[in-house]
């Protein structure tokens, strides 16, 4: 084409970039890699192909990791741990050096990402590789400042790392850097897809003078993650990928004591009120669901717009996607790049063909030929159609209306899963009224897919658990200092030959909604003291009684919405009362337990005073505004979890407060499954509940079997989580059926530990994200 | 103050769009005020700056394409002087390189027929000698007018200063509005200013200089832009150029959004010219990629597109030498307008 012809038409001509450098690394590595193990590349072994997808072309060859591979690199990560987690200030000058040395490498990063991946160059350049840099550099100064700022908090250990193929050297910065920071050393393993970047960092460590087996890097398919997540020498697992992936994660894993968080799957809703700016959202789209080919967990997939703009916003859309390029993803003027691989294309193909026809499918531009698939609009559909409920994982909107705030936030929240979501209005009043009331762990006001390094990253429901990013990212890497005991299980007394009866008989009854209720199945099972005598009775809960509470404490949704000062003069209230009883409670105890006297009064003064501890954390348990990298704020918001079923301790009355305390001063809905062995302080402490202002179903107690209410506590799909330090051995079947929901789990594995109350607090909320861009 | 009869001005208008053959677009009449459409301008600031600040990244023009789109820049400039030192020789200068703006051996290795800049621009005193210097040339002249930069003298004088340009031989005015208007919400005053200019001018094509340094908000412009589209404008200007802060690329996108939306509210195509502060080839690529993103190829004409700019064109100069030659350019090798 002559100049003069371009001058005519005005065509953006081509401008790809060079591959030239990251190909030439390539053959420098001999085409062959092996995998980064105790400081150094193996020798390539079993290998399987890395595949440009845009071409099809192969760009290495690989090597699938073996169970010897995986014990090497476990072993080599244990090996280093403890001099690692010494000193924080020399871990921050090893992070600060991998940032500068990412900076330097910045151009080689992004194009071997793209050359792997097939994201148009312009996201590897402008967004992945800087957020990757920035990761360090955040997480550096973390190192830098754990030892004054974290006192009393300690490295988990060996990390397993697995991560997916959509952001291959950002999920790594994500999952290494606060890890190592906070001195654990890591095995990490990238999708078999897209595994380059992470052996060229594999190189940068090198350089950077990270310690021999602080990080280490096998590479291979889901069998190699399946032997780190079943590794016995592994502390923790920290996974991005998949809600079924994740969900066997959480199967594997259950019982072993390892410590896991789960980056999963989403839906997010994108809703656009009337008076948005319409433009602006539409270009936001271009962001949410068009980024990376949709390949994104937290893309804007689901659009949501209010129906009286709804026609002209639909044709305003399918203008703009008119006007997106798809193509080499190496061209700096591309919009949309290949799809990882022919596999998730066809299944992207796969699933519109299915439920296209439930709406009207646009596609205003054609796809070129081999692994592409162009940015498809699917309108016109209802949240029971399949694809309003089916992640797609691919560059496909799907679009229903509403008609008011209320029903927008109805239609956002009917989804399983709760990992992003975005709000556009020009009206402030509203945009901060939707954003605490949308299920997700991140929400965008006017914006999409905004990320820091300050900011925490993570989900709700099927999308997860843990955050990544800011002081709440570093839960994820530490635990509190100290050993654990192992728990010892309370003593049952037994029915004497002869049974002395001790007063007039009380019923001890579940309480459920704020109601005294007697037990579904009708049984009652007799409480002995150490001497014998009877103590009264207590019931034996079912899964019916678990029902019943969830659905009380479902009920109960004020509870999360009342001021924090309210709940904290009903925890101070319940602390008085309680103290007005003590001696009668300190008696119970003493009978249940056969303690001394002075130990029963210290256990009841211990329970008032976490009441009023907890009582003061209501209004103190502080949020945060983020500096994030833009005019703006990104608000870090503690919410309540919603509704936490607890398996208590033996301690008859510290036991169930101490659960209860934490949980409902955040606005949480409780079930508490009194101690098996000393249920009758719990049921006698409802009449303390009932004369405390505690609003129905906010707290629910039963009393039964710990290891037949937990299968059933577990798997219930509307609690948000479980907790249980029980003396019965129930975590492995608490882990192991939460994974229907991934609901989160706290257990105790058979072990008892002091938890500082900032480690129940943090239990007890979820931290949402909200990024409010600002500007006149 | 009048305010001119809609019907007949409208019909006014046909007439003069068959006058006018070389002029492919269909001149926009003007409508009623709607203050509806004024009311429900929503413009999300920080939204629009990510819009901004990604293009650059976005869009990469390279090669013989970057040599024919800096090509397509120089036959959308209004070479401008407005300066109050401006004389009858300095104004024949610009006039001559405005007719010659690139040396003819780089286009005839480019493989170019001749060009030239969209138009000149210059103040009422200066327009005859530029008309006169250009004629042949088929370049127009610009006037800025109605008491340019601040737009505050006599209402009566703003509206006599057109009609003197007008017959001076000026083809297009580019006209400040009263940013008093804007900033007190008195759309009906902008709304009847800009009609009674449009009107003055005549066959003359009038551009609205929203000056949006000084109107406050982005939601500002976008009123503003909507308001003078209406009232008949030709094209919608950013700035003076005399403003603290001129043409940018969020107020650019503001503009072209509302350019866009009359288009597809009324069918009429309104051109637009940033002003000021683009003195670079680089800066003016993005430019037309925003333009050709926005509103599409059909805007990137000299009927539809103009940037106001006086430095520029000696950057894109070195910037084709060096397309030609593999070698860095030096400003005295080319000639200085």
């Amino acid at each position: 084409m002559s100049v003069k012809e371009i001058f005519d038409t005005m065509d953006y001509g081509t401008a790809p970039e060079s591959a030239a450098e990251a190909l030439a690394w390539l053959v420098d590595g001999g085409d062959r890699f092996g995998m980064f193990i105790g400081g150094k590349m193996t020798e390539p072994g079993h290998i399987f192909e890395a595949k440009n997808p845009a071409t099809g072309e192969v760009l290495a060859h690989l090597t699938q990791a073996t169970e010897a591979d995986v014990d090497a690199a476990v072993a080599a990560a244990r090996k280093a741990q403890s001099k690692w987690a010494k000193d924080g200030k020399a871990r921050a000058k090893v992070l600060y050096a991998l940032a500068r040395l990412v900076q330097k490498h910045a151009r080689l990063f992004a194009v071997l990402e793209t050359l792997d991946n097939g994201k148009p160059i312009r996201e590897s350049r402008d967004i992945d590789v800087a957020l990757v840099a920035r990761h360090f550099y955040y997480h550096s100064g973390m190192a830098q400042l754990m030892d004054e700022e974290l006192p009393g908090r300690e490295a988990l250990g060996v990390c397993g790392q697995i991560i997916p193929w959509n952001f291959p050297l950002l999920m790594l910065a994500w999952k290494v850097a606060p890890a190592i920071a906070m001195g654990n050393t890591v095995v990490l393993k990238p999708a078999e897809y897209t595994s380059l970047t992470a052996l060229l960092f594999a190189q940068i460590c090198q350089e950077a003078g990270v310690p021999k087996g602080v990080v280490n890097i096998v590479t291979g398919d889901g069998a190699v993650g399946e032997m780190i997540v079943t590794h016995p020498g592994v502390d923790k697992i920290a996974f991005t990928g998949s809600t079924a992936v994740g969900r066997r994660i959480r199967e594997a894993t259950a019982g072993s004591g390892k410590s896991l968080t789960l980056e999963l799957g989403g839906k997010s809703p994108y809703i656009v009120f009337e008076d948005a700016d319409i433009d602006s959202a539409i270009e936001g789209l271009v962001d949410a669901i068009f980024f990376n080919q949709g390949q994104v967990c937290c893309a804007g997939s689901r659009l949501l717009v209010q129906e009286g703009i709804a026609e002209d916003f639909h044709a305003r859309l399918v203008a703009r996607m008119g006007n997106l390029r798809i193509g080499n993803p190496l061209d700096k003027s591309i919009d949309v790049g290949a799809i990882v691989d022919p596999v998730q294309l066809q299944r992207i193909e796969a699933l519109v063909a299915k439920g296209g026809a439930e709406g009207t499918v646009h596609q205003p531009v054609k796809a070129p030929e081999g692994c592409f698939y162009p940015p498809t609009l699917v309108s016109g559909l209802e949240p029971s159609s399949l694809l309003m409920q089916e992640e797609i994982f691919g560059p496909v909107l799907v679009s229903t209306t509403f008609r008011t705030p209320a029903e927008a936030v109805q239609v956002a929240n009917n989804t399983r899963y709760g990992l992003a979501a975005s709000v556009w209005t020009e009206n402030v009043n509203l945009a901060l009224d939707i954003a605490p009331k949308l299920v997700a762990g991140v929400v965008w006001v006017n914006g999409s897919n905004m990320f820091d390094a300050a900011a925490g990253f993570g989900g709700v429901r099927e999308s997860g658990f843990g955050r990544e990013g800011g002081w709440e990212g570093l839960m994820a890497y530490t635990k509190p200092a100290g050993k654990a005991t192992p728990v010892k299980p309370a003593k049952t007394h037994v029915k004497p030959d002869e049974v002395e009866v001790l007063g007039l008989d009380r019923t001890a009854k579940l309480y459920i909604g704020g109601k005294q209720a007697r037990p579904d199945g009708g049984y009652s099972q007799a409480i002995y003291s150490p001497k014998g005598k009877l103590l009264g009775h207590s019931s034996i809960a079912s899964r019916k009684d678990i029902r019943n509470a969830v659905e009380a404490a479902q009920s109960a949704k004020g509870w999360a919405k009342a001021t924090a000062h309210n709940r904290a003069q009903v925890l101070y209230f319940v602390g008085e009362n309680l103290s007005a009883r003590a001696d009668e409670f300190a008696t119970r105890i003493r009978y249940l337990t056969g303690t001394t006297e002075a130990k029963a009064q210290a256990e009841v003064a211990e329970a008032i005073d976490t009441l009023f501890t907890y009582a003061a954390w209501c209004d103190k348990l502080d949020g945060a505004a983020k500096p994030v990298p833009m005019r703006g704020v990104a608000l870090a918001m503690n919410e309540p979890v919603g509704v936490i079923g607890a398996f208590c301790d033996d301690r008859p009355l510290m036991g169930l407060i101490e659960v209860i305390a934490p949980a409902i001063a955040m606005g949480n809905r409780m079930i508490a499954v009194a101690s098996e062995a000393y249920p009758l302080a719990a049921t006698d402490f409802y009449q303390v509940l009932d004369t405390s202002d505690v609003p129905a179903g906010v707290v629910n107690i039963l009393t039964g079997p710990h290891a037949e209410l937990a299968k059933t506590m577990a798997g219930h799909m509307d609690v948000e989580a479980v907790w249980s330090f029980s003396s019965t051995e129930i975590s492995a079947v608490i882990e192991k059926e939460s994974a229907g929901n991934l609901k989160r789990t706290w257990v105790n594995n058979g072990l008892s530990r002091a938890y500082p109350a900032r480690d129940w607090l943090a239990q007890a909320t979820e931290v949402k994200t909200i990024w409010v861009p600002y500007g006149e | 103050m009048s305010t001119p009869d809609m019907t007949a001005h409208a019909t006014g208008l046909v007439t003069e769009k068959a006058q006018l053959p070389q002029v492919h677009e269909p001149r926009n009449p003007g409508m009623e005020l709607d203050l509806d459409i004024v009311e429900r301008q929503r413009v999300n600031t920080s939204a629009v700056e990510r819009r901004c600040a990604t293009l650059p990244g976005r869009r990469s023009v390279k090669k013989d394409h970057q040599a024919a789109w800096l090509l397509k820049a120089i036959t959308m400039i209004d070479l401008t002087t407005l300066a109050g030192d401006d004389t009858a020789g300095r104004v024949r200068r610009l006039c001559a390189k405005a007719a010659h703006p690139v040396r003819a051996d780089l286009l005839d290795a480019l493989g170019m027929p001749a060009i030239t800049t969209g138009a000149v621009c210059v103040y009422h005193d200066m327009v005859e000698t530029a008309v006169e210097a250009l004629d042949g040339t088929g370049i127009p002249v610009a006037a800025v007018s109605t008491g340019f930069p601040a737009g505050l003298s006599p209402y009566h004088l703003r509206v006599k200063e057109i009609e003197e340009s007008v017959k001076a031989g000026a083809k297009e005015i580019d006209i400040v509005i009263s940013r008093r208007h804007v900033l007190t919400g008195n759309w009906q005053a902008l709304y009847d200013e800009m009609r009674e200019f449009r009107a003055t001018c005549g066959e003359a094509h009038v551009k609205a200089i929203l000056a949006t340094g000084e109107l406050g908000s982005l939601r500002n412009v976008a009123k503003a832009s909507q308001v003078c589209m209406m009232a008949g404008a030709d094209f919608i200007k950013t700035s003076t150029g005399k403003e603290s802060v001129n043409a940018t690329l969020p107020v650019s996108l503001v503009m072209l959004r509302a350019i866009r939306d009359y288009y597809t509210r009324t069918g009429y195509r309104i051109g637009y010219k940033p002003a000021g502060g683009i003195s670079k080839a680089k800066d003016a690529l993005v430019y037309l990629s925003l333009i050709k993103e926005e509103l599409g190829d059909h805007w990137l004409s000299p009927h539809l597109f103009r940037f106001g700019a006086s430095s520029l064109l000696g950057d894109i100069e070195r910037q084709l030498e060096h397309h030609v030659t593999g070698q860095y350019s030096a400003s005295w090798r080319h000639a200085i307008g």
